[in-house]
């Protein structure tokens, strides 16, 4: 038992647990005030209702099956969205790099069918990879060289991406019938590794995918590209201070621009993981922008930033869309569940002023501990020196 | 019996990792102006922030007039009438003059303001006092002696008695120094008792009835001014004996190391040049300073010899080398070293830890970097080394996070930095900068040895003290010209003035 507490006081006393907690609490709150919208939706059905959201992911096999199908692409877009944030650049232009990417892939998988069994897959993710790239380039190179503002750069990308695509589907790859992209050849969609065998309900299959793997992978990509490498110092350092970057030889203009490529190529393999699952899925021709680019922004903020986080975090909205879905079975309106994992991602936003009232927490209980005379985990001696003045 | 206005007894206050205050014990007597003295990170600012409330000290009792009281917030301390003049002004930059003096404490009618009864209580108190401002003036137009004369205003205003002023020389003119001097003893005559936070012995000379020294966070004793030296003051705060000049043989130039001819730099406007076809030689093992008043050209010029911005005209050679137009980074390569004008803006990486900023210059070297990967136990490895050969202070060592280090500290990392990386010239802009004695010092010396190591040093100073003591040779540039080019042996500091004034007669060639 006292080993386990000790333990347990080791990993609060940790920089990531308060942020996790923050996190944790953040989505608490969300909860609450979201409680309270159903219950002036409709107070019989309210309590049932946050059930529903809070267990619809979980119900069967074949709902978390979905989760993890609807986490892919919000994953990718949140990675980029965080990674470009780490060079202080905000990428709002996920959605035009993540629509150009989901183009590329279909029209590839379409027509490229002389390329044989999953290799067809894997060439349309990269290709994916390099149209979103293109479209983040755009962006990076105005900022770096002209200085112009990033997110009015990436937000008419959007819209060129979106009626760009629109346009090159009803000429290349369109059903009219449905109005979208017509159906890929079998072996551009990713392989079900035999997901589609565990997360099932019945006889009905849910879209799981390799995908998710591709969207975990790239996590830990980003991860050690920003925190163990070379370039992840140079981007962070430009981030932080381009001023210092500049001071010390870093090439900013470099940094800037690249930082966009990899963010556009994360989205642009998001929308290819979307479209390219099997699911029935096709590219609507709608004058809409593509929602999971913007999701990536909640998703990222959600996550802190940090790629490992944005897995989960991804999940987790994902989740909440999915309990979402099975709200509609007590008759709330979809628009009223949209408020719902709205007010729960807005809270999200809260998270890093909840991270303080965490770390202050932690520090009055093991002073506190300091005070009845055991001594505290974490090592931090009183020491000499400077640094608070 | 109630001889102290003020005093803090005992005050222990603790930051993660440090103790800022340990056991401090501060008393200040009616109408008297009592310095606070201390090195950067002495945790000076600390102990006035517990008492004008935005801290809360773990131990210790504050009494006034010999009643104990508790001080939550800065409101708490303003309504028993302590007031402060912050480091960093806190004035609202569209605001006119008297809007910032009543913010906080309008006189109202009926919820619409009264200004007049305001106004006129600022016009009496600005002539009582010898503050003189205009009332309807905009902050953002006024000099920085100014916004401070209206921080002043503030505090009486409030009808404050105990005024604390944090550091307020740091950013004011040799002009606006006296200037303050005398306000603070017009307002000590008129009853009121001053707190003085500085690291300038000179200044608490001037105008200080006792002193307080701090050192580590700790009390060390309380001084009467009249009757101690500078010297023994600063044996107090730094807990050695300090040489107040710097000891020095002659040069021994060697070889050309840094050379620039004709170099124009245009200004922000792109019209003038704000440096004018400036040549000169810096050689191995001697110290060159470039003395002016702020704003004739040094800061550009610096960046034109660094690679921060590309000169109009002229050459700058390095080793021999055209390094005009060559990327910063291989002029850092090619043995330069600059210890940037602005540590904050330039010199640090803030939200980086101490061990990243040590490498800021050289991460990607084979020594801290394979196959694009950092290195992580020799980047942490090297860090330790220099945070003990420079003794750089900081509460958690190689993985402190370096905006929470002092000033003096965050200093150091990058002299350590830039002397460590061996550069053959050494580029210094106000190395000393905003520093204790103890650091100006040790930061002096370090330059001195590296001389005589053999490395050329191009020193850029507006203090006149620094320039005469620590340079082998003076260029003097008033308005983008080198204007002379004097021995600080010979010169004296009056005709020194006088050239970076602008009447010099001697020029250059």
């Amino acid at each position: 038992m006292k080993k386990i507490s000790a333990r347990w006081r080791n990993l609060y006393t940790k920089a990531g647990f308060s942020s996790f907690m923050a996190s944790l609490l953040a989505i608490l709150c969300g909860l609450a005030v979201g409680f309270v919208v159903l219950l002036v939706a409709d107070p019989a059905n309210a309590f049932w209702g946050l059930l529903a959201i809070l267990t619809g992911g979980l119900s069967d096999m074949k709902n978390l099956g979905q989760v993890l199908y609807a986490a892919t692409p919000i994953i990718l877009t949140g990675l980029s969205v965080g990674f470009a944030n780490k060079t202080g650049l905000f990428n709002i232009g996920a959605s035009g790099q993540f629509i150009v990417g989901a183009y590329v892939a279909v029209l590839m998988g379409v027509k490229c069918t002389f390329i044989p069994g999953p290799l067809l897959w894997l060439a349309c993710l990269l290709g994916a990879m390099l149209a979103g790239a293109v479209w983040g380039l755009v962006p990076g190179f105005l900022k770096a060289v002209c200085n112009v503002n990033e997110v009015i750069a990436c937000i008419m990308m959007n819209y060129i991406g979106m009626y760009g695509v629109n346009f090159l589907i009803q000429l290349t790859v369109f059903d009219s019938l449905k109005n979208q992209s017509l159906p890929v050849a079998e072996n551009a969609n990713a392989p079900k590794l035999g997901m589609d065998l565990i997360f099932r309900s019945g006889a009905t299959a849910s879209s799981a995918n390799a995908g998710i793997f591709i969207a975990v992978l790239a996590g830990v990509v980003i991860y050690y590209l920003i925190e163990k490498t070379k370039f992840g110092y140079e981007l962070k350092a430009c981030g932080y201070n381009r001023d210092a970057a500049r001071y010390a030889g870093i090439n900013e203009t470099r940094s800037i621009v690249l930082s966009m490529v990899i963010a556009g190529a994360l989205s642009g393999l998001g929308g290819a993981c979307l479209y390219l699952a099997g699911a029935g899925k096709g590219i609507e021709v709608l004058d809409t922008l593509a929602a999971e680019g913007f999701n990536g922004i909640p998703v990222a903020l959600l996550g802190l930033n940090n790629p490992i986080g944005i897995i989960f975090s991804g999940l987790f909205v994902a989740y909440l869309n999915q309990g979402g879905f099975n709200m509609q079975v007590y008759g709330f309106a979809p628009q009223v569940i949209d408020i719902i994992i709205s007010v729960v991602i807005y809270f999200a936003a809260f998270s890093l002023l909840l991270r303080g009232f965490v770390e202050r927490r932690v520090k009055r209980r093991e002073e506190k501990r300091a005070a009845d005379g055991r001594p505290a985990v974490s090592g931090r001696g009183p020491q000499e020196g400077g640094g608070a003045e | 019996m109630d001889e102290y206005i003020i005093e803090m007894c005992n005050i222990t206050k603790e930051f993660p990792g440090i103790i800022a205050n340990d056991d401090v014990t501060l008393q200040l007597k009616k109408g008297e102006i009592h310095a606070l003295l201390g090195e950067n990170g002495a945790g000076k600012s600390t102990l006035m922030s517990v008492l004008f409330g935005m801290y809360q000290p773990e131990k210790g009792v504050i009494r006034k007039n010999g009643q104990e009281v508790q001080i939550k917030d800065p409101n708490d301390a303003n309504r028993l009438g302590i007031g402060m003049v912050h480091q960093h002004f806190k004035l609202v930059h569209n605001f006119t003059v008297l809007e910032n003096i009543i913010l906080g404490v309008e006189t109202t009618s009926r919820g619409f303001l009264k200004m007049d009864k305001a106004r006129e209580k600022v016009t009496a108190l600005s002539e009582r006092y010898g503050l003189r401002v205009d009332p309807d003036a905009c902050i953002s137009d006024i000099t920085v002696g100014m916004q401070q004369r209206v921080e002043i205003l503030k505090m009486l205003y409030r009808e404050n008695e105990i005024l604390i002023f944090d550091e307020p020389t740091a950013v004011l003119t040799p002009q606006e120094i006296d200037e303050l001097m005398k306000i603070m003893k017009e307002l000590v005559s008129e009853g009121k008792s001053i707190l003085f936070i500085t690291h300038k012995l000179n200044e608490i000379k001037a105008v200080a009835d006792r002193c307080t020294v701090l050192r580590k966070g700790r009390y060390i004793g309380t001084v009467d001014v009249a009757s101690t030296t500078k010297e023994e003051m600063s044996e107090m705060m730094v807990g050695r004996k300090v040489n107040l000049n710097v000891e020095k043989t002659p040069a021994q130039p060697g070889e050309v190391v840094l050379s620039a001819r004709g170099v124009c730099v245009k200004g922000h406007g792109g019209s003038k040049n704000v440096v004018d076809h400036v040549d000169f030689d810096v050689r191995r093992g001697e110290i060159v300073c470039i003395a002016g008043i702020d704003g004739n050209g040094q800061t550009e010029l610096v960046y034109a010899l660094t690679g921060l911005v590309e000169p109009e005209e002229g050459t700058v050679m390095l080793n021999g080398q055209d390094i005009t137009h060559a990327p910063i980074r291989r002029r850092n390569a090619g043995g330069l070293g600059h210890i940037p004008e602005d540590r904050h803006r330039h010199g640090l990486v803030l939200d980086y830890n101490l061990a990243y900023n040590l490498v800021l210059q050289s991460y990607f070297e084979p020594e801290f970097c394979s196959r694009g990967f950092l290195k992580y136990d020799a980047i942490y490895e090297y860090a330790d080394k220099l945070i003990g050969k420079f003794d750089i202070r900081s509460g958690q060592g190689a993985r402190t996070i370096t905006r929470s280090m002092s000033g003096g500290n965050q200093q150091k990392a990058i002299v350590a930095r830039e002397i460590d990386r061996d550069p053959d010239v050494l580029i210094a802009v106000q190395p000393t900068r905003g520093l204790d004695v103890g650091a100006i010092e040790y930061i002096h010396g370090k330059l001195v040895e590296e001389r005589d190591a053999g490395k050329a040093i191009l020193l850029v100073s507006l203090e006149l003290d620094e320039v005469m003591q620590l340079s082998d040779r003076i260029l003097v540039i008033y308005e983008g010209r080198i204007v002379a080019d004097l021995d600080p042996k010979t010169v004296t500091v009056q005709e020194l003035g006088l050239y970076m004034a602008g009447s010099g007669r001697r020029a250059v060639q």
